[in-house]
């Protein structure tokens, strides 16, 4: 991600007091991750301390302060999901990727990722993989479903 | 778009939409709620568009994508009017046969309707389906008739005349007064009196005071608040500016999450067709009331839906709750006079208005007033949002509206008010649902989280899910919150492996009084409920868990062994085949077996053994038998027997 796109994202959200969060977004939203560079640019331009904003960037979930693999999965763990056997899904998708929620692989394929609701409760459990709902999984399923991207 | 600058004008508007409409001519609206689209109803529009335009019927039919119409068990859902034909689970290769049946021939697509379980008569007519006709729809309703994005479809139900009516025939002290009488608790999970914390922020000295919506609708499970704002944005909005002209506020900000991509879009075309129509911004309606909406997306933190948090994060900073007193009606965003409501209360106040704060009293118990939208999810016949009169009891919700528990199974319990509410058992199952009741039964109302278990969800795992969801959410402020959930965390976990000790209940007891005394907000303070209410009414899983080793629901991994029983075992090979760990040892026409080494207890070989075979099941709290002799193993002998 350059300077110039950095910029234009601050100078989106200049004026707001409360436009760091909404900057930060913006930039994990565009570029997946938040680089040292940007964080460092948001400081520079905004007037906020680096700790502040390493603070808000390790506090809210949202963000990322590594690379994102190519194909980001969510397993909802919500309560709805939870109850139709999630858990079981969650151990399966990590045992397919060798990857603990939180963690993406070396070869930037996938990123591992538990959400608290998907809010489509009636499809649970559901697998979310690059925004596209996977829905009523068995174990077996959800492995098959990831052996499908490259 | 011209601007409506008096409530002249938007009677005219209005009414210029309705002639420009028939109400007989065919209208054919598709839910498009986050629920439906993930089950496919974006590809359900796009081939009735083709297939309007193909079948020639394009400009003599109306199309519409709605918002959430709440049955997203049987989503895609689409109904036909003016006949209010209801098509459930629709395919995108369901559409021909709707247009030239249904458009065309005005006949009726039999095998698309919803069929009783127990007459096992199909059911044409919506508002027949049992899981609708129980319910009381105000404030969800007028979801189903309109296009979220469309203020047209807006006005034509009647929006924007309650605030005509509070700008031009109110003043501020008389909606609050409504407000008041109407007794709206707030729906977000205090239940706080809305009018009371709106008259707190207007007596409050300071300027400028803000009014805030908290769209961070957290609890998982729960996803009312989206539904409205991805299908109904508009009330909220018209809520938010009444709420405003009766606080003194001019400027108000709209907290939503950015896990709710739908909903900030609709919303951003909300606020933008508002503002067009002059039903936003500068001088609304010609009242000469100013009003802006700013749109604050949260970054998820589950604790920024608490109000205190939701400032600090408004305020850019790190979501962590403060003190009260103040309360944010004297001392909120920036220090200014601030009132926060969540969604579905928003939405509430523009038919407060309409009809009366006597009217909207006249529903619901003495101290709980109208009605209430609930997510009924988990092990539930029909998943999805109902709108229920405060007082209606939780028998009816699981049973007449939710159709019971799926798969033949046992209601165990109803689990209400989000990771920080209570398991309702069986026996208080006609607990009439309200604020009130729901605190006196160790649960609470919460933002209208239902999840249903039945006897195979394990009551001990349950506490031990939501109190890990709330260590992981907490934001780390107070020590007893902090500290103490993930004692007990670790606790329950151990309780769920069969390390449990007896001493640990006490210790749990003792962690449970300090983190509901000592924390800052709710999270803290309500914290310990699931297992304080699951220790209530579940005491004998936790003494089998601890004591036998045994877990009852038979869902704990660690306590329970997959065994198949050779009795019943026929060799046809299905688990063998799908076991994920190649644990099942056997052949074709050979008995198989469970490698209890190799075995994760995952559950794939019961899910795919025949039922009428029934030979793979679930034990705890007994030893393995041993594997039957190699030389009893072959079936061909028993088989042929049975042929004879």
């Amino acid at each position: 991600m350059d300077i110039e796109r950095i910029d234009q994202i601050i100078d989106r959200h200049q004026g707001e007091a409360s436009s760091l969060i909404q900057v930060l977004l913006d930039i994990q939203s565009e570029n997946h991750w938040l680089p040292k560079l940007a964080l460092s640019r948001v400081s520079e331009k905004l007037q906020v301390e680096l700790s502040r904003i390493r603070h808000i960037a390790t506090f809210y979930k949202a963000f990322s302060l590594v690379p994102k693999g190519r194909h980001e999965v969510h397993i909802c763990m919500g309560t709805a999901c939870h109850v139709r056997g999630a858990t079981r899904v969650l151990d399966k998708v990590q045992e397919f990727t060798g990857l603990k929620p939180g963690e993406t692989d070396l070869e930037l394929k996938f990123s591992l990722e538990t959400v608290n609701c998907l809010g489509c409760c009636a499809l649970g459990p559901v697998m979310e993989i690059n925004g596209k709902t996977h829905g009523k999984l068995s174990p077996g399923q959800a492995a098959d479903v990831l052996g499908g991207y490259e | 778009m011209a601007r409506i600058n008096s409530p002249e004008e938007l009677a005219k508007v209005r009414h210029d939409v309705l002639a420009k409409r028939d109400p007989k001519a065919p209208r054919m609206s598709i839910c498009a709620g986050t629920g439906c689209l993930a089950s496919g109803a974006s590809q359900v529009v796009a081939a009735a568009e083709q297939e309007i335009e193909q079948q020639g019927l394009k400009g003599s039919v109306e199309l519409r994508g709605t918002g959430c119409h709440g049955f997203c068990e049987r989503g895609p859902i689409i109904v036909m009017a003016p006949e209010e034909t209801c098509y459930l689970q629709v395919t995108p290769e369901d559409v021909p046969e709707i247009v030239s049946q249904t458009l065309r021939e005005k006949k009726v697509v039999e095998r698309l309707l919803y069929v009783d379980p127990t007459t096992g008569e199909k059911v044409p007519n919506e508002s027949d389906i049992p899981f609708y006709k129980n319910q009381e729809r105000l404030v969800f309703g007028p979801n189903r008739k309109i296009d979220p994005r469309s203020i047209e479809d807006y006005l034509a139900i009647g929006g924007y005349e309650a605030l005509a009516k509070a700008l031009f025939e109110m003043t501020p002290e008389q909606v609050i007064g409504e407000v008041k009488e109407a007794n709206l608790r707030g729906r977000g999970g205090g239940g706080f009196p809305a009018g009371i914390k709106w008259e707190a922020a207007r007596n409050a000295p300071g300027d400028p005071k803000y009014v805030i919506v908290n769209c961070d609708e957290g609890d998982p499970g729960a996803y009312m608040d989206r539904s409205l704002m991805e299908g109904n944005p508009f009330s909220v909005l018209e809520g938010l500016l009444i709420g405003a002209y009766a606080i003194g506020a001019q400027e108000g900000y709209v907290y939503i999450r950015q896990e709710y991509p739908l909903a900030v879009e609709n919303l951003g075309i909300a606020i933008e067709k508002a503002e067009q129509y002059g039903l936003l911004g500068k001088d609304v309606l010609g009242s000469g009331f100013d009003f802006n909406i700013k749109v604050h997306r949260g970054a998820g933190a589950f604790v920024c839906g608490e109000e205190t948090a939701l400032l600090m994060s408004l305020e850019g900073k790190v979501g962590e709750p403060r003190p009260r007193p103040p309360y944010p009606a004297v001392s909120g965003l920036w220090g200014k006079p601030t009132n926060i409501n969540n969604v579905e209360t928003w939405a509430t106040i523009p038919l407060i208005v309409n009809r009366g704060g006597s009217a909207f009293a006249s529903i619901g118990t003495e101290g709980s007033k109208g009605t209430k939208i609930f997510s009924l999810v988990g092990k539930i016949t029909n998943t999805g949002l109902v709108e229920v009169p405060m007082g209606i009891t939780l028998r009816d919700i699981v049973y007449k509206i939710g159709g019971g528990i799926p798969g033949g199974k046992k209601f165990k319990a109803v689990q209400t008010g989000g990771p920080s509410g209570g398991c309702i058992p069986e026996e208080r199952l006609d607990l009439k649902v309200d604020f009130d009741e729901l605190t006196k039964a160790g649960s609470m109302m919460g933002s209208g989280g239902m999840i249903v278990m039945d006897e195979d969800t394990c009551m001990v795992d349950v506490a031990r899910y939501f109190i890990n969801f709330l260590t992981d959410e907490s934001c780390g402020k107070c020590v007893p919150c902090r500290e103490g959930l993930r004692q007990m965390q670790k606790i329950l976990t151990r309780f769920t492996e069969g390390k449990g000790k007896e001493s640990d209940i006490e210790v749990l007891e003792g962690l449970a009084e300090v983190a509901q005394e000592a924390s800052l907000c709710a999270l803290g303070k309500t914290g310990p409920n699931p297992f304080l209410s699951t220790f209530r009414y579940f005491r004998d899983e936790y003494e089998a868990h601890i004591k036998e080793k045994r877990c009852p629901a038979l869902s704990c991994k660690a306590l329970i062994a997959t065994i198949i029983d050779p009795e019943k075992c026929k060799a046809c090979m299905l688990c063998l085949k799908a076991c994920p760990e190649g644990a099942i040892d056997g052949g074709k026409k050979k008995i198989h077996i469970i490698d209890q080494e190799k075995c994760t207890n995952c559950g794939t070989c019961l899910e795919v053994c025949p039922s009428r075979f029934d030979a793979v099941r679930k034990i705890s709290g007994e030893p393995v038998p041993p594997p039957i002799p190699e030389a009893q193993r072959m079936i061909v002998k028993k088989a042929k027997r049975n042929v004879t």
